[in-house]
């Protein structure tokens, strides 16, 4: 007389495998066909983002007088060449080392935004939750003010502001747009975490915990971060597409990275006075924009469904 | 009397005969009611009784024609109401019948209300759509409905949302909208399981009261024994999606002729058991009901299993007492149990 | 209800004030004024300019000055246009970027919705992956790239219409899509989000077993039901369509306030500056009062104290 679920009922052995939340997930992961298109379309641009300038074709800075003197001076279109196969700008620049350069500023900045929002919103947020009362209130209220911005023109404030100091011009502005991306997006990722914390920190194990004596902070790291973590990757990937949209509209203002480095948006931003003449100037750093936000939320929703199927269709 | 044949029987208000309904998953289809007949009549109240999975609410839902499909789908059988055959109704035929001749009384009735509607217009929903009232007519009986399942100040409730009832006044809510249009089955769906114990008894006679009042049929699901021995005329036990016993309820409780049946009444607790005796339980678990085997499905936990068991599958056939069927090689006359 | 309004608006004054010190203090803790940046200008010309608007005072003296016009509704001269007023340039700016701001909101409502709803009924065949294509394309395509394409297909190719101005209907049409076009997308996911939410709750079933017919349920159940989560959202977007739309300004060459925020912060016009992010973040904070209070009226569960 059998005792388990081992029953074996006909052929079909009766036993399902345990797993865990992250092979679970995976496996949720894995047949989400949007999901996996957003996560092969990711790496495909890490890796141009990474790789892209070193193997490129042209350096991006480099202007190819030869061959605008071949074409009349005038940039060279898509597959008109070999040797600049998505063409040149009016400088002769070769369009594809400027895409792959503008990959790897927009992927520097969406990740490097993602890491400086972690460092200053997972603590806030902890701490606000954690020990709630006037603490929260205080940290609130400050989240208030920040949001009572509306994101984007504080985001042009700070770099416009700072443009012209030592801060704005290290690294071409690059660190400048980190920052000024940065200080306005920590804020859902500090709610996130306050909302996960304030919700756990009235569970009983963590009741029975604080009552045995276990010191606060190992419940912190032991028990509350590793609840809150699934939300915070879904917020972090879904925040990816907004900084990269952050970072090409402040270069499309001029606001942005600082030339010689290219971003899209200052691509676009240079193109679009001649759209109807030089239309793949403006289109094709259009098209990757497009391409990174698609595929970044397409990552990001399946995530979400992925990690607590139970959220799904919620924020 | 036996369960295949199709006459219909004029004093049954419901006839189900060989229902099967089936999910398909992501592991397989999984036969939720397989081949289950049982009958009705009119003004009875039967109980169906079972643990978790073993298809009793999938066979309530089937008989309104609720299952959600997809995934689920009825392939098979008939379900005779009235004379009626359901499954061969066309939707809106269909339609037309529930909330009118037959209502239904879910289990959660905080999920179960919409809470963004005052329960004045959801009890009346149906009264307008199906009796044709409208208005103060519809309001002067969604009030006496109210007042009937024992609401207080019925007329001043008429505007309250959900959410500002308790559980026990919002399973009376659900208790009214379900005889809202009078009709001559309820389907009862682990009614009081959501509730607190000291509120269930209250719903319960409820039930009761009015279903003898109005002469209402109910198939009532319940896991719990106790409550169908205090409700039903004549219980049917289910296990993995099968009928495995069915008699009236002295009978059930005084004889029952399958060791499930046993199992189950063994394992309630009683007062006077000896304190500190560890619980009775049935060993094991149901089996997965993806290809059920030509075998007894009971078997697996059963003490007195024997070879026969494991070959073939029992049928429901006649023991002692009237209309009492088992589906039990042991317990049939020459079998190794009397 | 009345008192919880009243609350909140009086905890947009001391918001706004910080807002206000923190944008003043972020234009002049940078050396440089407005005129600084006039190459043409010689350096005592630039000192009597200062001295003009009072840009020679010790800044708190400057803020607290600022503040007393505030209080009088006066936003001072601007910097830049020598003979304008603040007061002028955002009162011209101003309607025009709401206009934009509400036919773009009602735009991405008129779309968003159905869309969301059509995608959730018809789940999982064809009306849902068409919907969820079309949102997913928009959600991807950020405004000014859409305003690209807008202006490549119907400007440039077609010329059925223009793609600079501001006057009259024919200049309005391609910046509301292209502004519209990203809020369409993220409200089409959301209402259909929540719908296939709504779908699975118990009470649909309740409303099915009484016979009721799926118009009645679809609308009186689920819609309803979905909607009001949605709402929560309305109110950002609202906020973000009036406050956001420079850039589609900007690129439709259209005189609206949030160019002038941009042209007045590249200009260094504190004047315009200051006033246009205080109006800014009170809009917002208004908005998403409104939003709430509305919330509030249709979820008969919540109760504001």
């Amino acid at each position: 007389m059998a005792t388990q679920s081992q029953v074996i009922v006909g052929p079909t052995v009766a036993r399902r495998r345990s797993e865990g939340l992250w092979w679970d997930a995976w496996g949720r992961l894995r047949r989400n066909r949007l999901a996996v298109i957003g996560l092969g379309l990711v790496i495909l641009l890490l890796l141009a983002a990474i790789f892209g300038p070193t193997l490129a074709p042209w350096k991006y800075y480099i202007q190819d007088d030869a061959a605008l003197a071949a074409n009349n001076f005038l940039p060279l279109p898509p597959f008109k060449s070999m040797s600049h196969v998505l063409g040149t700008d009016p400088n002769g620049r070769d369009v594809l080392s400027m895409l792959l350069d503008g990959a790897q500023i927009s992927m520097t900045v969406a990740f490097v935004v993602q890491l400086v929002v972690i460092v200053i919103g997972v603590p806030i947020g902890a701490a606000a939750g954690w020990f709630g009362g006037r603490t929260d209130n205080i940290l609130m209220r400050l989240t208030d003010v920040i949001y009572a911005f509306p994101d984007l023109l504080f985001i042009i404030l700070l770099s416009v502001s700072l443009y012209d100091t030592w801060f704005g011009h290290a690294l071409n502005g690059v660190l400048l747009v980190f920052v000024a991306i940065g200080l306005t997006s920590w804020v859902t990722v500090a709610r996130l975490v306050r909302g996960q914390f304030l919700s756990l920190k009235e569970t009983e194990f963590v009741e029975a915990a604080r009552a045995i004596g276990v010191p606060p902070a190992r419940i912190i790291i032991r028990h509350l971060i590793p609840n809150s973590i699934s939300p915070v990757i879904v917020a972090i990937t879904l925040g990816i597409p907004a900084a990269v949209l952050a970072e090409a509209t402040l270069a499309f203002i001029g606001v942005g990275v600082q030339p010689p480095r290219t971003s899209w948006g200052s691509m676009i931003s240079l193109g679009y006075d001649q759209i109807r003449i030089y239309p793949w100037l403006t289109l094709l750093p259009g098209l990757l924009i497009a391409t990174a936000l698609m595929s970044f939320t397409f990552l990001g929703d399946g995530l979400r469904d992925a990690l607590d199927p139970k959220l799904r269709g919620k924020q | 009397m036996t369960t295949s044949g199709p006459a219909h029987n004029a004093d049954k208000l419901l006839e189900v005969r060989g229902l099967k309904t089936q999910f398909s998953t992501a592991d397989g289809v999984i036969q939720a009611v397989d081949d289950v007949s049982f009958d009705v009549g009119y003004g009875e109240t039967l109980g169906l009784v079972g643990e978790s999975g073993c298809g009793k609410s999938v066979s309530a839902l089937s008989i309104a024609r609720l299952v959600p499909d997809p995934p689920g789908k009825i392939v098979a059988g008939e379900i005779l109401f009235d004379g009626i055959d359901l499954l061969k109704l066309s939707d809106e035929a269909m339609r037309k019948l529930r909330g009118k001749e037959i209502g239904f009384i879910f289990q959660d009735p905080l999920t179960s209300l919409n809470p963004t509607l005052t329960i004045g217009y959801q009890i009346g929903e149906a009264i307008r759509e199906h009796m044709g009232l409208s208005g103060k007519a519809a309001r002067d009986r969604v009030v006496e409905l109210l007042a009937k399942v024992g609401i207080p100040r019925p007329a001043d409730r008429l505007k309250d949302y959900p959410h500002q009832f308790s559980g026990g006044m919002r399973q009376r809510v659900m208790i009214a909208i379900a005889l809202s249009c009078d009709p001559k089955l309820i389907l009862a769906d682990e009614p009081t399981t959501a509730l607190d114990v000291t509120i269930q008894a209250q719903i319960l006679e409820l039930i009761q009261k009015l279903s003898h009042e109005f002469g209402t049929a109910v198939l009532l699901i319940t896991h719990d024994l106790g409550i169908a021995a205090g409700m039903c005329d004549r219980v049917n036990v289910m296990y993995a999606g099968r009928i495995v016993e069915t008699a009236s309820v002295d009978t059930m409780f005084e004889n029952p002729r399958m060791p499930y049946a046993w199992g189950l009444l063994d394992s309630l607790p009683r007062i006077d058991d000896i304190r500190g005796a560890k619980l009775r339980t049935i060993e094991g678990m149901p089996p997965l009901l993806i290809s059920p085997p030509d075998a007894c499905r009971f078997g697996p936990r059963c003490r007195f299993v024997r070879d026969i068991c494991r070959e073939d599958e029992p049928e429901l056939t006649a023991r002692e007492g009237e209309d009492h069927l088992a589906r039990c090689w042991a317990t049939e006359p020459g079998g190794w149990i009397s | 209800m009345v008192s919880y309004i009243v609350r909140r608006i009086l905890w947009l004054i001391p918001v706004l004030f910080v807002v206000s010190i923190i944008t003043f203090g972020l234009m002049h803790s940078v050396p440089g004024g407005p005129f600084d940046r006039e190459k043409a200008l010689r350096g005592s010309v630039i000192e009597r300019l200062n001295e003009k608007y009072g840009l020679d005072k010790p800044i708190p003296e400057q803020y607290v000055n600022w503040v007393g016009g505030l209080i009088r509704l006066d936003l001072g001269p601007s910097y830049r246009y020598a003979n304008r007023t603040v007061n002028d340039m955002i009162g011209e700016g101003l309607p025009r970027t709401i206009q934009l701001g509400l036919m773009a909101f009602a735009l991405a409502i008129l779309l968003g919705i159905p869309l969301g709803i059509i995608a959730a009924l018809g789940h999982n065949r064809w009306p849902d992956y068409l919907a969820t294509a079309i949102s997913l394309v928009g959600i991807a395509t950020p405004s000014f790239v859409l305003a690209i394409l807008l202006v490549l297909v119907f400007s440039a190719g077609l010329d059925w219409f223009p793609n600079r101005g501001w006057k009259g209907p024919a200049t309005w049409v391609l910046p509301t899509i292209a502004l519209a076009g990203y809020q369409v997308a993220v409200i089409a996911r959301y209402t259909r989000a929540s719908m296939l939410e709504v779908t699975r709750r118990d009470y649909i079933r309740t409303a099915q077993s009484k016979g009721l017919p799926d118009r009645a349920v679809i609308l009186r159940h689920m819609i309803r039901n979905a909607l009001i989560p949605v709402v929560t959202v309305l109110g950002p977007i609202l906020a973000f369509l009036i406050t956001g739309s420079f850039i589609i300004e900007y690129f439709f060459g259209i005189p609206g306030a949030g160019r002038l925020f941009v042209q007045s912060i590249q200009g260094r016009d504190y004047a315009v500056i200051m006033a246009a992010t205080v109006l800014y973040a009170a809009a917002i904070a208004i908005m998403n009062l409104v939003v709430d209070v509305l919330y509030g009226y249709i979820d008969p569960r919540i109760r504001y104290t």
